[in-house]
């Protein structure tokens, strides 16, 4: 592939079904667009989704450990309890939040509601600062628990 | 206007209108799943958030008794199962998004859902090993 100097050469870089380049227009891809609120917190809604992907074997291995004894058990909480296992946790919790609001922001856009631009960034501020709050707020009831 | 172009308009074929389904009868079952399990896991996950919270630095003892309780097991069996469903689902889509080629896609579908089900059976089963 050649080299580009117009950002918009890079819509133009095709694929025949059998693999070869040809130079065509195509649909604007992320090379294009500059990242904006709408678009960062929606790939961010399916990187969280992913994360939890990951994040809910933690909580498989918990239960399993649970069920096997207080060996397997200990292993769980002592991995959880270190600096590694507290800070999976910690972004475990924001991701969880992230998801779950940004969840009911899609549920409302499902339907039908909130669509308009204005509607749109200021759901999207409110999932952002929600998730800070809530995540702080968890981590200090855990805290204090603890 | 004839209802031949109405047809063609509609990407229908004269079949499908005929039977009056849709092209694999249930085009919108997996988009609903997501939806509805997402609903369920509203207040599943602020259930489970207390209770992660309250268990910070549990004994063996205060887990086990925690797993036990009729209702925690009960609401956590349901959390896994739809948490399951709906990674799945997601996990579908971004396959669908991302893989390329036939092969891999559906290799990469299969896997997920036989890890997700395997996951899903195993979590539970200790739920009800502990609570039963």
């Amino acid at each position: 592939m050649s080299l580009t100097h117009d950002p918009r050469d890079a819509a133009f870089h095709g694929r025949r079904t059998d693999g070869s380049t040809v130079r065509r227009p195509l649909s604007p891809h992320l090379q294009v667009y500059k990242p904006q609120l709408t678009s960062a917190l929606s790939i961010f809604n399916r990187i969280t989704g992913c994360a939890w992907a990951g994040g809910i074997l933690l909580l498989v291995w918990w239960l399993v450990a649970a069920a096997a004894g207080p060996g397997a058990f200990g292993a769980v909480q002592w991995f959880l309890g270190s600096f590694v296992g507290l800070l999976i946790l910690f972004g475990m919790t924001a991701a969880a939040w992230y998801h779950t609001l940004g969840g009911v922001r899609h549920l409302f856009w499902d339907a039908g509601y909130g669509f308009d631009l204005p509607t749109t960034y200021t759901s999207g501020y409110a999932v952002l600062i929600g998730t800070g709050v809530l995540t702080v707020l968890t981590w200090i009831v855990a805290l204090v628990v603890w | 206007m004839n209802s031949e172009h109405d047809a063609a308009l509609r990407l229908q074929t004269p079949l499908g209108r005929v039977r009056g389904l849709g092209s694999a009868r249930g085009g919108t079952h997996h988009w609903w799943g997501q939806r509805l399990t997402s609903l369920a896991l509203l207040p599943l996950t602020i259930w489970f958030a207390l209770s992660a919270v309250g268990l910070a630095g549990a004994s063996h003892a205060q887990a086990l008794a925690f797993i036990a309780a009729p209702l925690n097991a009960v609401l956590m069996i349901a959390t896994l199962l739809l948490s399951f469903h709906h990674t799945n689902a997601g996990l579908q889509v971004v396959i669908e998004d991302y893989v390329r080629g036939p092969g891999m896609r559906v290799a990469a579908l299969l896997a997920v859902k036989a890890v997700c089900g395997l996951l899903a059976i195993a979590s539970v089963f200790a739920v009800l090993r502990i609570a039963v």
